[in-house]
């Protein structure tokens, strides 16, 4: 199969302007006739819900959660990029554009990029009439701040609540579509099959997860907004909730899963503390501007500090390791997330790790204290402070910068990081692969669009800070409600898709039968304990580095771990009732399957770039050495039944930026 | 109901203002003098219809609320939270119907015999034949069991007023960072110090008269 | 750590629940949810039925948790979700109880699960600003005021997770209704449809068969973003008004 990217031509930053103008439209009167489904409401579903409600489209949207409003954008801290130069600091949508892709390693496609950092504009201003209460100056004009080591200060915010924010506007701009019957919304439904007819997506079948019961749901077309996939490392930043399954299934149906290895581990997040945890909580990036990344010299150290014969107070300042100043003096402490996690790891393996885990690294602000707290005694005219003022003083600026992170972090771990450090480690946060999408955002499968993380399109192999909100109401927003009329146009005298056709027929029987035998197995173990399993292999064989050895050996114990659950897996109640167990044994048996494809791309990928380390391909000092002749391409994979996952390239090409090694030493 | 509390929070001081002269030190007669213009005056005739009104549809609208309220919640939990909210604003219904028994035990006492009942003692200032409501008062007052449930009654009110007062002002949506403590204030201190008021009343007659 | 867990279970909003009591053993580190997970992979280990209970984000802020715990939603922790409650709040040999979120406009769908869907209906009444994607001006067209951009924030901050509602002797939404005027009605661009915002946000509010306010303040107390019953006295001033002045 051959993959057209559908790139429309000319220059780069007139493309997306030239192909809007000229692109097929469909009549209102038209419009009021097609009907499309949208499944997940999060940035991406819920801003493309309601934008394609306002143009006037029948629109029937899907969320596993109870509200619309409990999608997980809604956890993201920091904010949103935008290359509005408010700070007259240089930034233009070029620069976020040059930055998203060399942030990305080189493997993003250059248009959707620059599109991408095109509609950021349009964004800030929309949020704004919704009434998104960003941050402020006193001027009363929007306030920015700068993020994830780039130059130019072009974050927008809310508090340590911009994607709650956000995500709250989408839900507003789609509650006023429900209100006004342009859109359906369906809560509690779990999409489980893609329908597809002559060769298009058609419709969905879903199961209302209140009783139980399984409905078909027709439509023109079929937009997927459903999220990332890192819950497959079973611990993760992600929700609970958050699951492959409706991605999963459109793979199932022929869709192509790309660029699956790429994940992004988040080098500030609060460590695992035992067995029982099942959800990792993200400290935002920002900490790193102010905290000092260390372990201790001596191994001797760190294991009397594992075993509480220690504290990090107790390791004087010349037994340190400030490992990321002393590795990468240019960058110091904000080097991006990949280098910071991988660097992490480094430290926990040569036996330095901080927590009776052994996986934790401190991150100190002692120092970012005595320094701010000079500067206060300062500006306030006190001579001479004592170092208990000094302490004091300095603890005030930090508290109004981080108050409400270090409160956090004082609740889940019951530590005061003001007095001793914090203890960090990276976690899975993000997945950059997904449903592989042409330049319109649909996907192989003609009439299966797929939006925001659910697809691989616009962070490459590693996403930058603060463009994950960026991306998906771009799409959602901005792209889709355009680029769907492409192929809506084509459909216009398509009638009403009837929902008792036989490939509907089918599709239902599908998942009928899928629910029937994980009920039917009536074995030993818990969903949560395979999934727990899984997420254990996935993060040894294709977590922070990978290597061809280990990852043979994890695909082959995945498979075997996937056999076992379906021998073995037990599910209480039936498929016919409210059952979360069902709902999760659902949302494994996907992530089992994906955590194979997983392995795959990554053991093909004979390089390292971005999220992706593979332990052969480093320098000498251990960083990551891409191979830009033999894999600037898009690995995007079929699922087959029998192991056999094939293959299929889309060639990255690079007409505007220079390919370079990122180099932060 | 805030409109209608706050009309009977008025009320009361002006009620208050008038019992005062029961301690005035002149067997009575100022206050039978007070009793008699104000069972006389037309004009607060009227107002006093009116303060009975609201007194009713204060009640009325409580009940209402009550009956409303109780439905929405559904059933209680099995524990009582144990959380920063008084005990007075939780029980508004109770104290409220607490206050209106206490209400027709006070107009039983006076209103109603004044109005229909025989045999009242009548006083005569300067020519002028009048109610002595003032013994009438003593009479009532100094018998502990009244006495008693008069102090009980105003405890009541007090508590009705802990909670009412502000929240008066939060349910017209008066309310202001500058202002609002204030007003809360003047609520602590009115709910204490008018039932306290009234108290004195009983308590004064009770132990100058026995 | 023992604890006692005398935790509701009921089948489903037309069945008569109760309480089933379980000890369980859990880690002063585990937050409340991890300790309900310690529980239910024991009963499901033993074959039975796992106690249903709504949860996702873990964070404090998708607002799916909807426990009360010893009477209080979300628990004895000033501001604080469920799912950010930890186990040190507790001692070793506690008697918890654990009950849904009670309000009959939240009917009990299993368990500890209830349906909020009535906080949805009373946004879609006009808890938004109707302006439709490309319509908007540039972001710094209309300055706002720092101190009144971070009023509607503090409103806006309003998870959803109906612990207002829960704690309400009167089961009233005042709470979560009031944030969301205040959050549009305090900005510019929401002030246009104030007015009628107010008037069709309350009367849904009524439909949905939600108290009324007598002021109590326990929303106040228990709602995990510290809202203040301050964005009530403002939607009952600008109902007020809204009902003087509307024709």
């Amino acid at each position: 199969m051959e993959l057209k990217n559908n790139v429309p031509v000319g220059e780069l930053s007139e493309k997306w302007t030239q192909y809007r103008s000229t692109m097929n439209l469909v009549a209102p009167n038209n419009k009021r006739r097609i009907e499309i489904i949208v499944v997940g409401t999060g940035l991406a579903g819920a801003s493309a819900a309601a934008t394609l409600g306002e143009l006037g489209y029948n629109v029937k949207c899907f969320s596993f959660h109870d509200s619309p409003r409990r999608a997980h954008s809604i956890a993201a801290q920091g904010g949103i990029n935008a290359a509005k130069n408010y700070q007259n600091d240089g930034d233009s949508v070029y620069r976020l554009f040059y930055d998203t892709i060399k942030g990305g390693d080189y493997r993003s496609r250059e248009a959707n990029v620059h599109r991408l950092a095109e509609a950021s504009v349009d964004i800030i201003d929309q949020c704004v009439a919704q009434g998104v209460p960003f941050a402020r100056e006193y001027g009363g004009l929007l306030a920015n701040r700068s993020f994830g080591g780039v130059q130019v200060s072009r974050t927008f915010y809310a508090k340590g609540q911009t994607g709650q924010q956000l995500l709250i506007g989408a839900y507003q701009a789609l509650s006023r579509q429900i209100a006004s019957g342009s859109v359906k919304m369906y809560n509690k439904h779990e999409m489980l099959d893609v329908v597809k007819m002559d060769g298009k997506a058609r419709g969905i079948i879903a199961r209302n997860l209140k009783t139980g019961s399984i409905e078909r749901h027709a439509a023109h077309c079929v937009v997927l907004a459903t999220g990332g996939y890192g819950n497959v490392f079973y611990l993760s930043t992600n929700a609970m909730g958050s699951n492959v399954t409706a991605a999963w299934k459109a793979v199932k149906r022929g869709a192509l899963m790309a660029n699956p290895c790429y994940t992004q581990i988040h080098p500030t997040c609060i460590p695992v503390s035992g067995d029982y945890q099942s959800k990792l909580t993200l400290m935002s990036e920002s900490l790193r501007n102010d905290g000092r990344v260390w372990v201790p010299n001596k191994i001797e150290d760190a294991e009397a500090i594992r075993e509480g014969r220690k504290n990090a107070l107790d390791i004087p300042e010349n037994e340190r390791d400030y490992y990321l100043e002393r590795r990468y003096p240019a960058f110091g402490n904000l080097v991006p997330r990949d280098v910071a996690s991988r660097a992490a790891k480094v430290a926990c393996d040569e036996g330095k790790g901080v927590s009776p885990t052994g996986l934790a690294v401190y991150l100190d602000f002692a120092s970012a204290i005595e320094r701010y707290g000079k500067g206060e005694a300062l500006s306030k005219g006190i001579k001479n402070p004592s170092s208990s003022q000094i302490i004091e003083l300095g603890e005030a600026v930090i508290a109004q910068k981080y108050g409400n992170l270090f409160e956090m972090y004082e609740k889940i771990t019951g530590e005061n990081p003001y007095k001793l450090p914090m203890k960090i480690y990276p976690a899975v946060h993000y997945t950059m692969g997904g449903l592989w999408v042409d330049y319109n955002l649909e996907t192989n499968v003609p009439g299966l669009f797929a939006l925001g993380e659910a697809n691989f399109s616009d962070h490459g192999a590693n996403r930058l800070g603060a463009s994950a909100l960026m991306q998906g109401l771009a799409d959602g927003y901005f792209v889709i409600p355009y680029t769907i009329g492409q192929f809506l146009s084509g459909e216009i005298r398509t009638p009403s898709i009837d929902p008792n056709a036989k490939e509907f027929e089918e599709a239902e029987k599908n998942v009928r039968s899928l629910l029937d035998k994980l009920i039917s197995v009536k074995g030993n173990k818990s969903v949560e304990s395979f999934h727990r399993r899984l997420g254990k292999l996935v993060w040894e064989y294709c977590g922070m580095s990978r290597n061809a050895e280990g990852l043979e050996k994890g695909r082959k114990l995945i498979r075997e771990l996937r056999e076992e659950f379906y021998q073995d897996v037990f599910i209480p109640g039936s498929a016919d009732e409210f059952n979360p167990e069902l709902e999760k044994a659902v949302r494994v048996a996907d992530f089992l399957e994906l955590g194979e494809v997983m392995m795959v791309d990554a053991l093909n990928r004979n390089e390292s770039c971005g999220g992706h380390f593979r332990e052969e391909y480093a320098t000498p000092e251990g960083e990551a050495k891409r191979n830009d002749k033999d894999y600037a391409y898009v690995a995007a994979w079929s699922w087959s039944e029998d192991g056999n996952h094939k293959l299929h390239k889309e060639e990255l090409t690079f007409e505007n930026v220079e390919l370079k090694t990122r180099s932060y030493k | 109901m805030s409109l209608t509390g706050l009309f009977l929070i008025l009320f009361l001081v002006v009620h208050l203002i008038g019992n005062l002269q029961l301690l005035s030190n002149d067997e009575g007669k100022a206050f039978n003098i007070y009793t008699d213009f104000m069972s006389h005056n037309p004009v607060i005739q009227l107002i006093a219809k009116g303060n009975y009104f609201f007194i009713l549809l204060h009640a009325i609208m409580g009940i209402l609320l009550a009956v409303k309220n109780k439905n929405a919640k559904g059933s209680k939990y099995a524990v009582s939270p144990n959380n920063k909210t008084s005990w007075a604003s939780n029980n508004m219904a109770l104290l409220g119907t607490l206050i209106f028994a206490f209400l027709l035990m006070h107009m039983g006492h006076f209103w109603f015999q004044f109005k229909w009942g025989s045999g009242l003692p009548m006083v005569n200032y300067d020519g002028v034949e009048m109610i002595n409501a003032y013994a009438k008062v003593t009479t009532v007052m100094s018998q502990p069991i009244w006495m008693v449930a008069y102090l009980i009654g105003l405890l009541v009110l007090a508590f009705h007023l802990w909670h009412g007062f502000a929240s008066a002002f939060q349910s017209l949506g008066l309310r202001h960072k500058k202002y609002t403590p204030i007003i809360e204030g003047l609520g602590k201190a009115y709910s204490i110090l008018v039932p306290l008021g009234f108290a004195i009343l009983p308590l004064y007659i009770f132990f100058t008269q026995s | 750590m023992k604890l006692n867990l005398k935790v509701w279970r009921q089948k489903n909003n037309d069945s008569k629940g109760s309480f089933e009591t379980h000890t369980v053993n859990a880690s002063e580190h585990m937050s409340f949810l991890e300790m309900m997970d310690v529980l239910n992979e024991r009963l499901i280990s033993e074959k039975k039925d796992p106690v249903a209970f709504e949860h996702d984000c873990r964070e404090g802020i998708c607002g799916a948790c909807s426990m009360v715990i010893n009477g209080r939603p979300h628990g004895p922790q000033q501001g604080t979700t469920t799912c950010q409650l930890h186990m040190r709040k507790f001692k070793d040999g506690d008697t918890i109880v654990v009950e849904p979120f009670r309000a009959k406009a939240f009917p009990i769908l299993k368990d500890l699960v209830v349906d909020r869907s009535a906080f949805d209906r009373i946004i879609q009444s006009g808890g938004y600003i109707s302006v439709n994607t490309g319509q908007a001006t540039d972001g710094n067209s209309v300055p706002i005021e720092k101190d009144l951009a971070l009023k509607a924030f503090d409103a806006a901050q309003c998870i959803g997770c109906g612990a207002c509602a829960a704690a309400c002797p009167n089961g009233s939404a005042m709470l979560f209704t009031s944030a969301k005027v205040s959050h549009l009605g305090l900005l510019p661009q929401g002030e246009v449809e104030h007015t009628k915002r107010v008037q069709s946000m309350v009367a849904q509010m009524d439909e949905e068969g939600f108290g009324f306010c007598s002021n109590i303040g326990a929303c106040e107390v228990e709602c995990p973003k510290e809202i203040s019953t301050e964005n009530i006295a403002r939607m009952n001033r600008d109902y007020f008004k809204a009902s003087l002045v509307s024709e």
